[in-house]
């Protein structure tokens, strides 16, 4: 059983002291000293709180992360994940040895390597080829394993015409591919990877994920992998990890994992009407806004909701009712119109709600507002303006992991391309 | 199957030991300690015109300011036989190096703040490496030296007749002792300016300050003649016995004191052994206070 097992958290927390280092500093430094020559125990170690960062505590003193409890078996790829500020950076600072736990410890059985950032300890004046030497002999190779990988290192950043010039006159583009070129071709035992794929163009990304695939896959490498791109997450990760306010709240099955962070950190724009006009007999009394299931977010590519609830006091019927449902950009252009009145339904009485649904959403990733406009016989009775908004995360509308910029289009058309030449 | 707890690799935990080097691990990062020296080369003087030329322009006119003022002009009297200017840039040489190594290395944490809070290597390749690349700045000026030895010995009018002596064999002890004083110092200056910014202030000037209780511009004899109530604060300082016995060695005058250099041997290890520990200490999380 614990022959598998290559990584193994127990206990662990970190304190970090709040507000500035300087007044009081000594005098803590010296009441610790003098506990210490007593034989008991740190005073400041005891006071802390949990680290929510939006209450404001009694003590200086904070639990940055604590309680941590988990083990990563061999070639497992867990995936990290939680709000800004949750502890996942100082989780993987304390993992890559960049500062060191309060309490607790971590037991390893290979070599930790981490990407926290991309070209750490490149230096301008030097040659891409020097800073490949410098930059892999910081992140633990030696000379002669970099000599032995030099070529693919050159040929895996794209940058074989520069590898002469010093790195100063590199394109920031450039810089990003070499340092992950460098760091792809690590070969330690645990890889700690942290928002590395969040730089570079599409291509260079679609590369890095392939290059990721393969360190975990074939080389049956162990990865800790921190990130907020869902995507990525999904597909490297085999488990996944939440962490939340310094403590880790659910450790399970990727998909469980992602499930439970969104439904927890989307957005959640509450119906909440400050500015409403018309004559109020029909009104709106809630907005829900979904995706495939009421607990997914909106992602093109998937089916979407968008259901209205009614206050509907006078028994009006459908037939009497009008209900326009704007969407804007957020930008305030309009990109969709939807409206019971574009469509023939059967009359229903006394409405208590209606369901707009899309079947396969075709709106690019990004924000999104609505504007409500509710008529009962040709008189305006609710008007809500810009009164939600929603997110629509990115469903690979187009199956080939292809996006159109959100700047160029807001709408993914389905389309087939056909392309005729000379026939041979 | 039995559950082994000995077999890991490491265990990352909070600091408890005192002493707790891994000198296995250290091996294993030397070709780095390697290309740290490298890139201190090249990059040093790029894009500067003179280039090199900055290791002699500064030791020379050091050498001939300090001839003016303090031999032609306050009448300092040298080691007999020996010329102003030779003397003056024998002692600059040596304490430089020292200089050099101590200035270096006492800003280690403020300066790579930005590759230590990403990347773990030991921290203390970084020092040790300054040390290793401030060897070749020291051997260029030890060049400029001798080839002022050569002129005032062969050509110089009228002829100086200076001779090395034998235990200048022991020179490379010498460099030793000042590489691991200037390193112990600085290892403990840079891990106290992470919590203490006040010292970055004091090294600029402390270091101008030690120069003068170094025996750099006088010899140690003159000083006890003239000032024999304050000579004990430059009697023990190892320092000033470094560059003494160093410009013993190379102009022959007067005798190696062996317990002196012993002393300075004994604490030039303290030194050094007290930064390693405090560096060590220091660097698992210097990070958070920085």
């Amino acid at each position: 059983m614990g022959s598998n097992i290559i990584l193994k958290v127990e206990n662990l927390g970190k304190q970090y002291r709040l507000g500035l280092v300087g007044t009081g500093t000594i005098s803590h430094d010296l009441n610790r000293w003098w506990n210490k020559i007593r034989g008991k125990h740190d005073p400041y170690l005891k006071v802390g709180e949990s680290n929510n960062r939006s209450e404001k505590g009694n003590s200086d003193y904070v639990w940055a992360i604590r309680n941590i409890n988990f083990e990563v078996k061999r070639g497992e790829v867990l995936g990290i994940i939680g709000k800004n500020g949750a502890g996942k950076s100082t989780l993987l600072k304390i993992l890559s040895r960049v500062t060191s736990p309060t309490i607790g410890n971590i037991k390893t059985k290979g070599r930790i390597a981490s990407l926290l950032e991309v070209g750490t300890g490149f230096h301008p004046e030097m040659t891409g080829k020097e800073n490949i030497y410098l930059n892999g002999a910081i992140l633990g190779m030696t000379k002669s394993e970099i000599n032995s990988k030099i070529d693919e290192i050159i040929e895996f950043s794209g940058c074989l015409r520069y590898v002469d010039t010093p790195v100063k006159r590199y394109s920031s583009g450039m810089k990003v591919r070499l340092a992950f070129a460098v760091a792809a071709f690590l070969e330690p035992d645990i890889l700690v990877v942290d928002e590395v794929l969040a730089v570079g163009d599409a291509e260079f990304q679609k590369k890095a994920i392939g290059k990721m695939q393969d360190i975990s896959n074939s080389d049956g490498r162990t990865v800790l992998f921190v990130s907020h791109n869902m995507a990525a997450v999904r597909s490297l990760c085999t488990r996944g990890m939440l962490i939340e306010n310094g403590e880790i709240s659910a450790i399970s099955d990727v998909d469980t994992i992602i499930e439970k962070y969104l439904d927890k950190n989307t957005v959640r724009n509450t119906f909440n009407p400050k500015n409403r006009s018309g004559n109020g007999i029909v009104q709106v009394s809630d907005i829900s806004i979904y995706g495939k299931t009421k607990k997914l977010p909106p992602e093109n590519n998937q089916s979407f909701k968008i259901d209205i609830d009614l206050l509907n006091t006078q028994k009006i019927n459908s037939a009497q009712l009008r209900l326009d449902l704007k969407i804007n950009d957020y930008l305030g252009q309009r990109v969709a119109w939807l409206s019971n009145y574009l469509s023939d339904i059967d009359r229903v009485e006394e409405i208590k709600n209606v369901t707009f649904s899309v079947p396969r959403l075709n709106l690019n990733q990004g924000s999104y507002f609505i504007t409500i406009d509710l008529y009962v016989d040709k008189v305006r009775s609710d008007f809500l303006q810009n009164v939600i908004s929603f997110d629509v995360m990115d469903g690979n509308f187009y199956n080939n992991g292809r996006h159109i910029p959100i700047q160029e289009s807001k709408i993914l058309m389905d389309f087939n391309t056909e392309i005729n030449g000379r026939n041979e | 199957m039995k559950i082994t707890e000995d077999n890991w690799l490491y265990v990352i935990s909070p600091r408890k030991k005192l002493i707790d080097f891994n000198f296995k691990e250290i091996w294993r990062y030397k070709d780095l300690l390697f290309l740290f020296v490298k890139r201190d080369i090249i990059t040093l003087y790029k894009q500067t015109i003179l280039g090199p030329l900055w290791y002699l322009i500064q030791p020379l006119f050091t050498s001939l300011i300090f001839t003016l003022i303090f031999n032609n002009l306050a009448d300092i009297p040298v080691n007999e036989g020996v010329p102003n200017f030779l003397f003056n840039l024998a002692g600059i040489t040596a304490w430089n190096y020292f200089k050099e190594c101590l200035i270096g290395t006492s800003d280690t944490f403020k300066k790579n703040e930005n590759i230590f809070g990403k990347v773990y290597f030991p921290r203390v390749i970084m020092p040790m490496s300054v040390v290793v690349s401030n060897l070749l700045k020291f051997g260029i000026q030890l060049l400029v030296l001798l080839s002022f030895y050569i002129y005032y010995v062969g050509f110089a009018e009228p002829r100086y007749t200076i001779l090395p002596q034998f235990n200048l064999i022991l020179f490379p002890v010498l460099v030793v002792f000042m590489a691991l004083l200037g390193l112990g110092f600085g290892m403990i200056i840079s891990s106290m300016t992470t919590k203490y910014r006040d010292l970055t202030f004091l090294v600029q000037f402390g270091v101008q300050l030690l120069m003068y209780g170094s025996a750099v511009m006088y010899p140690m004899v003159y000083f006890k003649d003239k000032l024999p109530n304050y000579y004990w604060l430059i009697e023990w300082n190892p320092i000033a016995i470094i560059v003494e016995s160093f410009r013993t060695m190379v102009f022959g005058v007067g005798d190696l004191d062996s317990n002196k250099l012993i002393y300075t041997a004994v604490m030039s290890c303290l030194i050094f052994l007290i930064g390693l520990v405090v560096f060590n200490k220091t660097e698992k999380s210097f990070i958070d206070t920085i």
